[in-house]
């Protein structure tokens, strides 16, 4: 990348930054030096290259040399009939952000239980201020990379959720993101923060879409979980935003003791796609799973970018990714798990398999474990292959053509890590979605 | 039904069958037995069309029409079956699934209607009763985590299902207990019929109790080098395999 450009794309987002300033006046006082000391960590930092050791196989630069527009200052009208492909369920509470605001009426909360709160990020600043001030940009997530420390200056709405102690919330919380643009390029920063109190357990869904024609935009997503003592979260990312737009996402958690934490990370859609995942275990017995199915076609590229920190004694891991690359698609699957010196009896799984149906798809796999422990369990592996000739032959045997058990197999390599979501409508339409992407997925019917 | 006519097949140049002749008509049970590496799971194989396996003289000829041009599938379709040795685990796709896609494949080839799925699930149900099965393996991935006596029995079942007219039961019973294999040959026997042909591939005699054949055949080195009633399985059984091969040997010297 050029010097020339960097500078451009920095000052891209200065402008942005100036313009939210002077807007931000009667915001929570807090709120504004968050965002100042962020900012000035990017615009030091500035765009990641490949010369980074992190970012060797994704280049930003398009990202980077875009002139964006702040989605947030362009007017959208987005209907209910708009958004109904992107549900799964009536049966949840439901947030819509269109243009990185808040849409009060696409969104449908409903009745929530006592002890949950569950509401835009902008209403949470006025009333909950200290309670997001307390953790939200705390857990190492603005240090760790440029595009965090952006969506931290430039935060956009998003959820605020709070689980009290002991509390289970028997709905999904469905969070849909939308760009809603014209061909001019815009940007985004939704920001999320899910704060799961001792014992209590939910799940969240985010899925982030297009709506209209869709351009070069760019969505810069951030999401915090907190589990505290003995807290069980599911988190969905649903990713199927248009084919030219761009993605970074930043999840990071916090475990606490014996707390468990269920991540599914699809990335359907999109041209350039960076998923980065931290986990922290940070109390005994916490219990992470990681899983993920991307698929990839035309020049698309998906770089998932795991981290897991196992800080203490006792905690599983496990990481599950899958990737289906055709054309000239491009998979980035890095997995690193730490594990600290005291943290004896770790164990952990890392496990990331790539099906190649096109000889000019591309896929890098990297393990990266630094065991400081002596006494753990970790294990990894990948496996890079193209569709097994013995279960072909044995479809085909039974009658089904070779075109079709192809798909089918396909399918069925991908559909496996749909078994780890527990919501089965959610399931039912993610599998759905699967079809509609895979070649001659509209063969296989239901 | 079936005639295979001096067929040789090859896999990465190493000939495997060397001139095999067999003759199989409507509702007769062939069983082909012989040594290990003999070419019995590759005829099974060539036969449902592997194309691992190149075919290089010969024909096989079914309902009185060559099928080497054939692919697996259209062999299905027109009626062939093979239950595999070991039956291939695929995660990610359900037995039932997968099973109803193959009927409706091989309805939509003979011009029948397809099946919806309450029609089909009144079959699967009609099936798996026959064949002892547990419907709840049906709504699991196939065969993944399936035992091995779980996994033939699916083997059956999948051919009660998709009532083929000629089936090829390759090994069906290695690897069972007997109660397993009493179950199995139950379904077998229960699939035996005038206008349906079963060629039972097989190295021990055992399953040969329960499912009585018409004709034995002893395959050695890729050849049948001897063909006999039900009571040649008694026979290998008492003198093993030895003698044949021998006679064999015996047989190719005198013609050298």
């Amino acid at each position: 990348m050029s010097v020339a450009n960097m500078t451009q794309s920095k000052d891209v987002f200065l402008a942005h930054f100036e313009q939210l300033e002077k807007q931000s006046s009667g915001g929570a006082a807090w709120l504004l030096p968050t965002r100042k000391a962020a900012f000035a960590r990017f615009a030091e930092e500035g765009f990641p290259t490949t010369r980074d050791e992190d970012w060797r196989y994704t280049n930003v630069t398009p990202i980077a040399k875009t002139s964006f527009t702040r989605a947030c200052s362009v007017a959208s009208e987005v209907t209910a009939k708009q958004i109904e492909s992107y549900l799964f369920t009536k049966d949840c509470v439901l947030l819509v952000c269109v243009n990185g605001r808040f849409d009060q009426n696409l969104s449908a909360v409903g009745e929530l239980p006592k002890g949950v709160m569950a509401c835009c990020l902008s209403d949470a600043a006025r009333t909950q201020g200290d309670l997001i001030e307390t953790h939200m940009a705390r857990h190492a997530l603005t240090e760790q990379a440029p595009f965090a420390a952006l969506n931290t200056a430039m935060m956009d709405d998003g959820l605020f959720l709070h689980i009290d102690q002991g509390i289970s919330v028997s709905v999904p919380i469905h969070v849909l993101y939308l760009i809603d643009a014209d061909a001019e390029p815009v940007s985004t920063h939704p920001r999320n923060l899910i704060i799961a109190g001792p014992s209590s357990q939910v799940s969240v869904v985010e899925t982030y879409g297009t709506v209209g024609g869709g351009g070069s935009h760019f969505t810069n997503a951030a999401t915090e979980i907190i589990a505290n003592d003995h807290a069980h979260v599911s988190h969905y990312r649903v990713q199927c935003e248009s084919d030219d737009t761009y993605h970074v996402s930043t999840l990071q958690i916090q475990q606490h003791r014996d707390s468990q934490v269920q991540t599914f990370t699809m990335s359907l859609g999109s041209a350039l796609v960076r998923n980065n995942i931290a986990t922290v275990l940070d109390g005994l017995g916490a219990d992470c799973s990681l899983t993920g199915l991307y698929l990839v076609d035309g020049r698309q590229h998906v770089d998932n970018h795991l981290t897991v920190d196992h800080a203490k004694p006792h905690c599983t891991s496990r990481e599950f990714f899958k990737g289906v690359l055709q054309d000239e698609g491009k998979g980035i699957f890095r997995g690193r798990i730490i594990v600290r010196k005291d943290a004896q009896k770790t164990d952990a799984v890392q496990t990331n398999r790539s099906l190649l149906l096109s000889d000019r798809a591309m896929v890098e796999s990297k393990p990266q474990l630094e065991i400081l422990a002596d006494d753990v369990k970790c294990t990894h592996g990948a496996t890079i292959g193209q569709v097994n000739e013995d279960e072909l032959f044995y479809l085909q045997t039974r009658g089904v053509n070779k075109q079709t058990a192809r798909n089918l197999l396909v399918f069925a390599f991908a559909n496996e890590c749909l078994s780890d979501v527990r919501i089965e409508p959610l399931r039912k339409h993610l599998s759905q979605r699967l079809l509609t992407r895979l070649p001659h997925g509209e063969m296989l019917g239901d | 039904m079936l005639e295979i006519r001096n067929l040789h097949a090859h896999i990465d140049g190493h000939e495997i069958l060397k001139g095999i002749n067999l003759t199989v008509g409507a509702g007769e049970v062939h069983s082909i037995m012989g040594p290990n590496g003999s070419g019995k799971s590759t005829l099974a194989q060539v036969l449902a069309g592997r194309d691992t396996y190149e075919v290089t003289q010969g024909d096989i000829l079914y309902k009185g029409k060559s099928i080497l041009a054939l692919s697996p599938d259209e062999r299905a379709c027109e009626g062939m079956f093979l239950a595999f040795q070991y039956p291939v685990e695929i995660p990610g796709v359900t037995t039932s699934y997968f099973l109803r896609a193959a009927v409706n494949a091989i309805r939509k080839h003979r011009g029948d209607e397809e099946l919806d799925a309450m029609d089909f699930l009144k079959i699967v149900k009609e099936k798996a009763k026959l064949i002892k099965l547990d419907q709840q393996l049906l709504s699991r991935a196939i065969n993944e985590g399936f035992s091995g006596g779980e996994k033939k029995r699916n083997e059956i079942f999948q051919m009660a299902v998709l009532e083929p007219y000629l089936a090829i039961l390759d090994e069906t019973d290695s690897g069972l207990d007997i109660d397993a294999l009493k179950i199995v040959a139950e379904g077998v026997n229960a699939l035996r019929s005038q206008d349906r042909a079963m060629i039972i591939v097989t190295h021990y005699q055992r399953l040969l109790h329960y499912i009585v054949p018409d004709f034995v055949h002893v395959l050695v080195d890729g050849k049948i080098a001897h063909s006999g009633g039900k009571e040649l399985a008694l026979e290998l059984e008492a003198k093993g395999y030895t003698w044949i091969a021998d006679d064999a040997d015996k047989a190719t010297a005198v013609a050298s």
